[in-house]
C-alpha cells in the first residue's frame, strides 16, 4: 500500500483496458468521498484487507494484451508475509520491484530481490515508483539504480535487471511512455513487460518425467502419466526407471487426439513403455545419459512457513515431485538475514526466516539443483499431524552419504545381473554372512532388531567385465567400509 | 525447432497434472458438474488427462430445482454420451418446507438449495476432494483461493489461513471429515475458456448463444421467463435477442442482448466487452463482500 503496489497493478489493469465498466463503478462509487479514480481498490480481495488497507495472501490476476497473456501474482511486500512472497515467486518468470522514489532502497526491497532470485526468478524489473513526488529528478532515479544494482552483485547467479522510472498514480511510464522523464529512454513497464525475452527455461537437465499416475484401463493398455519436469521424450527413445534403475524404451505417447511424435516440458502427457517394466507413483523416467542425483541426504534452502519453529527434532513428511516420505532436517547450517544476505549461527527457524539445512529422507529421492529444475529441485515439508504446509525448500545438492556409522548390515541391489548376484550370495555365505535375497531389493532384520543398513548400488556390468571379477569388487567395497570381515 | 507451449497448452498442461494429483492422492474425489462452460472444459480436460481409460470419479450435479430446462437437458444427454457417472443431489427438504428464491431472497435460498446442498452431497458420498470449476479472475474473493482449498469438518474455508501452495506441489492431507475444494481452471480466464472451447470443439449448452428468447425487461437486466417469476406491476414478457454469459438459476441469473450465435462471435464479443462476467449474477451482489461469505460458509 505504502509504496503503491495496489496502484501499479490497478493501472496497469486499467490502462491495458482489462478493467470493466462495472467494476469501475463499483470503484468509483467507494471513491467518491476523495474524488479522483482510487485504482488501488481494484485489486481490494479478502474483507480483513480492506479493513486493514494491506494485502495479507497472494492473489492472482489476469490480463492481456494482443501480445501476451499475463498471470500477476500479487503479492504482500511486508515482512511478516515473506511466506506468501516466496509462494507468489515460485511459479513466476518475472518479477517486478516496486521502490517508493522518496525512500530509495530500502531494507524491503532487498529483501524482494532477494526473495525472487532465490525462487528461481531470471528477470526483475525495478519500477522506481511516485516519481512525481520527486519532480521525476534523473538523479533520483539514477542514485537508486546504483544502489540496487551494488545489492544485486552480492546475489550468486544475480537476475537480469530494467530499472524503469515510473509513476502509479500518473500513469507515467506504466502503460506508455511518459513525456515527463524525456531523459529516460527505456521502455514503459506494459512494453518491457511484453517483450523480454522469456525463452522457455533452458532446460539445463535431460529427460525427467515424474510418475504422477499408472492409467491401466485394460490389460492391453499400461500407460505412464505425468508431466515432464524437463527436456524432450521420443518413441524409441530409452529411458531409465528410478529408483529401480530398470532400463527400457518408450513405444509410445499417447494422448486423446492422436499419438505424438516428441513431448517436451511442461506438457502433461501418457507414456507406454516398450516392457512391462514396474513403475509406479512416486518413480521418476529419466533419460539414460543424464540422471539426477540420488539423494539420501541433501543441503537445501528451506522458507519456513509455520508458527512453529522449524528444528533438528521434529519428524516431517516430505513431498518431492510426485512422492510423500517421511523426512528430517538433521542440521540447521545457517540462518540467512535476509536484509545483509550474511549468514547468522542457527538452532532453528522462525516463521518467515530462510535458512541453509541438512535434510534426510527416509529413503533415498532423485534429485537436480533447484537452479537447474524448479520441478525436480523443490520440496514442501508437512507437518504430519497437523497436516500444514510447513517449509519450502530449493535444492542445492545431494549430500555425500554419511558412513560414520559403522554399518554392520548391507543392502545391495544388482542392477541387471543375476548371475553376480547370486554367485555374491554364496560367496558372503561362504563368509559366514547371513544373506536374505529378496525380490527387488534386499533387507536385513537380524535378532538385534533392523541393524545399520547402507544402501550400495553396483551395476554389474559397468563394474567389470566378468561375473567373478564383478563379485571381486563388491566384495572388497563392503571389506573396506567395514560391513563384514573377511574370514 | 522452438519447443513453446501455446498459452492455452500450458494451462491445459497445467490443469490435467492437478487433476492426476487429485486422482491419485485422495481416497474418494468428485467432481462438480455446473453444467456451464467451465463445466464443459474442465470434463474435457479429465478425459484428456486419463485417456484411453474413463475419468476415475463421478460428477455430481447440485440441483436447486431452479435450473434452466436447457441445462437439465444438455446435462442428461451430455453425461450418457460421454458415458460419466452423473449424481444429482437436491436438498428435497428444504423445497419441500417451501425454500424458494422468491419467498426467501437470494442470500438464504442460496444457503439452502446451494451451499447446504453440497456439504450434505459431500458428506453423504463421503467425498475427501471436490473438483470446481471456478476461476480467479472470475471474482474478487476468488482470486485469493488456492487451486487445493482446505475445507475443515464443517465444510467451511478459512482464507486468512491457507495453506502455502508452492511450485506444482500440492497438500492433500487431510483428517477424516475435513475435505479440499480443488480448482483445476484457477488461472484460465472467460476468454481462455472460450477459445478452448473452440479449439476444442467442447459441447455447451445452447443458452449461451443468441437468440430470440422471452425475457422480463427490469430496468437493465434481462430476466428468463421460467419458474413462475412473479411479475412486477406494468411488467410483461418480450421476445429479446440475447444471451447468457454465465448460468445458474433462472431467477437470478440475467441475460445480456447479444447477436452472437456461434462461439467465434462470443470471443469477438468478448475482445470488446466492457463489463464483467458475473455481473448479470444476483447472488454475487446481494452484500458487501458477499462471494466471500458464501464461499467461507462452504458455497464453491
Amino acid at each position: 500500500m505504502d509504496d503503491g503496489k495496489s496502484t501499479l497493478i490497478g493501472r496497469l489493469l486499467y490502462d491495458s483496458q482489462t478493467v470493466y465498466e462495472d467494476q469501475l463503478a463499483g470503484i468509483r462509487k467507494a471513491t467518491k468521498a476523495h474524488g479522483g479514480l482510487d485504482l488501488s481498490l481494484l485489486t481490494d480481495g479478502l474483507r480483513a484487507e480492506r479493513e486493514q488497507g494491506i494485502t495479507i495472501d497472494v492473489a492472482y490476476r489476469y490480463f492481456s494484451t494482443p501480445r501476451r497473456k499475463f498471470i500477476i501474482a500479487d503479492t504482500p511486500g511486508h515482512e511478516q508475509y515473506t511466506r506468501n512472497m516466496a509462494t507468489g515467486a515460485s511459479t513466476a518468470e518475472l518479477a517486478i520491484v516496486l521502490i517508493d522514489a522518496r525512500h530509495g532502497v530500502l531494507a524491503q526491497s532487498r529483501r524482494h530481490a532477494f526473495i525472487a532470485t532465490l525462487l528461481g526468478i531470471r528477470h526483475l524489473a525495478i519500477a522506481v515508483n511516485k516519481m512525481d513526488l520527486v519532480e521525476y529528478r534523473e538523479e533520483v532515479f539514477t542514485a537508486i539504480c546504483e544502489d540496487f544494482r551494488a545489492f544485486v552483485g552480492q546475489i550468486g547467479n544475480p537476475p537480469d535487471l530494467q530499472f524503469i522510472p515510473v509513476s502509479a498514480l500518473c500513469g507515467d511510464n506504466v502503460v506508455t511512455r511518459s513525456k515527463r522523464m524525456p531523459w529516460y529512454s527505456g521502455p514503459a513497464l506494459l512494453e518491457y513487460l511484453e517483450t523480454v525475452s522469456i525463452a522457455p527455461e533452458k532446460h539445463e537437465v535431460g529427460f525427467r518425467l515424474p510418475v504422477q499416475y499408472v492409467i491401466r484401463p485394460n490389460q492391453d493398455f499400461r500407460g505412464i502419466a505425468g508431466q515432464l519436469a524437463s527436456g524432450v521424450i521420443r518413441p524409441g527413445d530409452p529411458v531409465v526407471v528410478l529408483p529401480s534403475g530398470r532400463e527400457t524404451r518408450v513405444r509410445s505417447i499417447v494422448t486423446r487426439e492422436g499419438e505424438l511424435a516428441e513431448a517436451f516440458a511442461p506438457m502433461s502427457v501418457t507414456v507406454c513403455l516398450d516392457e512391462e517394466v514396474d513403475v509406479s507413483r512416486g518413480d521418476m523416467l529419466v533419460s539414460p545419459q543424464d540422471r539426477p542425483e540420488r539423494a539420501l541426504r541433501f543441503e537445501a534452502t528451506l522458507v519456513w512457513m509455520n508458527e512453529k519453529a522449524a528444528s533438528a527434532v521434529r519428524p516431517f513428511l516430505l513431498k518431492h515431485t510426485t512422492q510423500t516420505l517421511p523426512a528430517r532436517i538433521v542440521e540447521i547450517r545457517h540462518r540467512i538475514d535476509i536484509h545483509t544476505l550474511g549468514a547468522q549461527p542457527a538452532d532453528e527457524l522462525r516463521l518467515n526466516e530462510i535458512g541453509a539445512v541438512l535434510v534426510e529422507a527416509q529413503r533415498p529421492i532423485f534429485v537436480d539443483p533447484y537452479r537447474r529444475n524448479r520441478f525436480t529441485g523443490s520440496f514442501i515439508l508437512l507437518d504430519a499431524l497437523t497436516n500444514e504446509t510447513v517449509g519450502a525448500g530449493m535444492i542445492e545438492r545431494a549430500a555425500a552419504e554419511n558412513f560414520d556409522v559403522a554399518a554392520r548390515s548391507a543392502a545391495i541391489s544388482i542392477e541387471n545381473n543375476p548371475e553376480v548376484l547370486w554367485m555374491l550370495a554364496r560367496r558372503l555365505v561362504e563368509n559366514g554372512q547371513r544373506v536374505v535375497v529378496v525380490s527387488n531389493q534386499l533387507l536385513h532384520v537380524g535378532p538385534e532388531g533392523i541393524l545399520p543398513v547402507v544402501e550400495l548400488s553396483f551395476n554389474a556390468d559397468a563394474l567389470a567385465d566378468n561375473s567373478a571379477r564383478a563379485v571381486d569388487r563388491i566384495f572388497q567395497e563392503l571389506t573396506g567400509r567395514g560391513v563384514i570381515a573377511q574370514n | 525447432m522452438a519447443r513453446i507451449l501455446t498459452h492455452l497448452q500450458a494451462l491445459e498442461a497445467e490443469s490435467i497434472h492437478i487433476l492426476r494429483e487429485v486422482a491419485a492422492e485422495f481416497q474418494r474425489p468428485v467432481m462438480l458438474y455446473s453444467i456451464g462452460k467451465d463445466s464443459s472444459v474442465m470434463v474435457r480436460l479429465a478425459q484428456k488427462a486419463f485417456y484411453p481409460g474413463p475419468f476415475p470419479f463421478p460428477l455430481l450435479h447440485i440441483d436447486t430445482s431452479y435450473k434452466f430446462r436447457e441445462m437439465v437437458e444438455f446435462r442428461d444427454r451430455f453425461c450418457a454420451e460421454i458415458g460419466a457417472r452423473l449424481i444429482v443431489h437436491t436438498n428435497r427438504q428444504a423445497l419441500a418446507e417451501g425454500a424458494n428464491p422468491f419467498r426467501l431472497g437470494t442470500q438464504k435460498c442460496c444457503g439452502l438449495l446451494k451451499t447446504r446442498a453440497l456439504l450434505d452431497a459431500m458428506a453423504a458420498g463421503g467425498y475427501d476432494a471436490a473438483f470446481g470449476g471456478a476461476r480467479r479472475d472470475e471474482e474478487k474473493s476468488r482470486a485469493k483461493e488456492r487451486v487445493y482449498s482446505f475445507r475443515d469438518s464443517f465444510g467451511q474455508w478459512d482464507p486468512k489461513n491457507q495453506r502455502p501452495e508452492l511450485w506444482n506441489l500440492f497438500n492433500s492431507r487431510v483428517d477424516k471429515g475435513e475435505s479440499i475444494r480443488v480448482f483445476p481452471l484457477s488461472n484460465w480466464t472467460e476468454l481462455d475458456v472460450w477459445e478452448y472451447i473452440q479449439l476444442e470443439n467442447i459441447p455447451v449448452v445452447p443458452l449461451y448463444f443468441a437468440r430470440p428468447r422471452p425475457m422480463v425487461v427490469r430496468g437493465e437486466m434481462l430476466i428468463p421467463v421460467e419458474h413462475d417469476i412473479p411479475l412486477l406491476p406494468g411488467e410483461k414478457t418480450e421476445l429479446v435477442m440475447c444471451r447468457m454469459r454465465s448460468l445458474g438459476c433462472t431467477p437470478c441469473t440475467g441475460a445480456i442482448r447479444s447477436e452472437a450465435d456461434t462461439v467465434a462471435k462470443i470471443i469477438a464479443e468478448m475482445r470488446e466487452f466492457r463489463r464483467s462476467e458475473r455481473e448479470n449474477r444476483v447472488i454475487d451482489h446481494d452484500q458487501e463482500g458477499s462471494m466471500e461469505l458464501k464461499k467461507r460458509e462452504g458455497y464453491f
